[in-house]
């Protein structure tokens, strides 16, 4: 028996996810991976699979694979109905599916990304190291189609016997740590003092690659940056002044002043955050200036 | 003195600083320096020393190190790296064929005040520089134009063709695969410069030399 699944309804945009390819960006490769990763870590545990496996993430509007194959499977992240052939099944819990069944997420009711982990994990080739869907440099499968056949690993060791994780819901107004840093001195004084107070709403461009914001402009100081390399969470400052927030595939480095970091955890969070939500920053001193090389 | 938030370069020196929590910044004088600290990294990486899923990324005047257990650890370990500047990159010298025919070409060669012919005739006189990559894999900022500096266009193109040459500021970077872009075309150029069949999947590695020659035509 063949252990695979075929997409009946690929969703809006439905990628294969595992934690990325560290270790590239000198060749111009991000990390890409999960946009939140305890989410894909927790349904591959729920599942019996390494939390590192690669699951499917979905966007807003869920997924419907037909599985060939009897396997376990769970849902996280982002909250939305789940069925096996029309009939309710758990959420952020494990549960059985027969060789036949057609599995659908539904609509998100809160969030923006459901993690699909199944047992035995999605067993696409792998690109430098990881099966990782990046949507701006284009490495790693495709975004699923309808029609798609996507091969299963072999089941490890059965799924716990945890039949239900408690994990947090995504929310509508998310606070979230901002370490200042390494360009906060770019900001002046009164964007200094907007970054904070702002209740920033995520605009419908926003995408795996960034987070954009809508608000007042961050007033900036004039001139060039020359491109330096970005970190996931980074909050950059464009021309325009509204900022944005890096998630998982974003490039790996950019010519405009990034002012702050949004740490993880938080960043995991910021990767439910749909479009009108409203995101508070809490600007705090990050890193310290060091001296090294030659310096006397 | 230095600040906690204002780091300064001294001269010869560098300054680095913690960013999030994963991640060290340190900012150099130049081109030079920032090849020399990349390629100390590579070699120190290589050889174990700063854990396998360490990122390491070369700006313009700045080399990232992410993925750091202990980024304020390494700031001090920073202090004791010396890296060898004639080390910095075995400078390997890429010859690449253009064909000059770039819908942007004449804008450019406008913008610098010059003629078309003398444009390409520039262009392939001067020995271009990695300065680093970014922006898509395989994708190589190409040092090589200053003084001039081209202005981006002001709309960029939804689509331009892998292989496109294209030039921004003092850049010259070649598309390694279609995508949106806002360079300025002059040209197409069919090297090989992302192939992940090979071991190292880009061709270019920070401090490369390139030399153009136009295509017989």
């Amino acid at each position: 028996m063949s252990r695979t699944v075929t997409v009946v309804r690929p969703g809006a945009l439905t990628t294969v996810q595992d934690l990325g390819r560290p270790g590239f960006a000198h060749l111009g490769v991000g990390r890409s991976g999960a946009c939140d990763e305890p989410a894909l870590r927790l349904a591959n545990r729920l599942v019996g699979n390494p939390e590192p496996a690669a699951g499917l993430e979905t966007t807003l509007d869920g997924v419907a694979l037909r599985f060939l194959a009897d396997a376990y499977a769970a849902v996280t992240g982002a909250p939305a109905p789940v069925r096996v052939d029309g009939r309710p099944a758990p959420w952020a819990a494990g549960f059985g599916v027969r060789a036949g069944s057609v599995v659908e997420i539904g609509p998100a009711s809160a969030g923006v990304r459901s993690y699909l982990a199944i047992s035995g994990a999605i067993a696409v080739p792998e690109t430098l190291g990881s099966r990782a869907s990046d949507v701006l440099s284009g490495l790693g499968p495709a975004p699923l189609r309808a029609g798609d056949e996507l091969a299963l690993g072999a089941p490890g060791e059965p799924p716990p016997p945890v039949g239900f994780a408690p994990f947090p819901a995504p929310e509508d107004e998310l606070v979230v740590r901002c370490l200042l840093g390494p360009r906060e001195d770019w900001l002046l004084t009164a964007g200094r003092a907007a970054l904070g107070r702002t209740a920033w709403v995520v605009q419908s461009a926003s995408n795996r690659i960034a987070l954009r914001l809508g608000g007042p402009a961050l007033a900036l100081r004039r001139g060039e940056l020359p491109s330096e390399g970005l970190v996931l969470g980074a909050v950059q400052v464009p021309p325009s002044g509204e900022p944005l927030v890096f998630l998982a595939d974003h490039p790996v480095t950019g010519g405009y002043p990034v002012i702050g970091v949004v740490p993880e955890p938080d960043v995991w969070r910021l990767g439910q955050a749909r479009p009108g939500a409203r995101i508070r920053f809490l600007p705090r001193h990050g890193g310290h200036a060091r001296r090294s090389g030659q310096a006397p | 003195m230095e600040t906690e938030r204002s780091p300064r370069p001294s001269a010869g020196g560098a300054a680095s600083r913690v960013v999030g929590t994963h991640a060290v910044l340190l900012e150099l004088d130049g081109l030079e320096q920032v090849w020399a600290y990349a390629a100390e990294a590579m070699r120190r990486r290589a050889a174990g020393q700063l854990g396998p899923a360490s990122d390491i990324v070369a700006g313009a005047r700045t080399v990232l190190f992410d993925g750091l257990a202990d980024p304020a650890a390494f700031c001090d370990e920073l202090a004791s790296w010396s890296p060898d500047p004639a080390a910095a990159s075995s400078g390997r010298l890429h010859e690449l064929e253009i064909r000059y025919d770039g819908e942007d070409l004449e804008v450019v060669a406008e913008q610098l005040g010059m003629g078309r012919e003398a444009f390409i005739e520039l262009h392939c006189a001067r020995e271009h520089r990695v300065a680093f990559l970014g922006f898509a894999p395989g994708f190589a900022y190409l040092a090589g134009l200053a003084p001039h500096r081209v202005a981006r266009r002001s709309t960029p193109r939804t689509r331009v063709e892998a292989g496109s040459v294209g030039v921004a500021d003092e850049y010259t970077g070649i598309y390694p695969r279609a995508s949106p872009g806002g360079w300025q075309l002059i040209g197409r150029c069919d090297a090989w410069l992302w192939d992940l069949d090979r071991q190292s999947p880009a061709r270019f590695a920070p401090g490369d030399r390139v030399r153009f020659v136009p295509a017989a035509a």
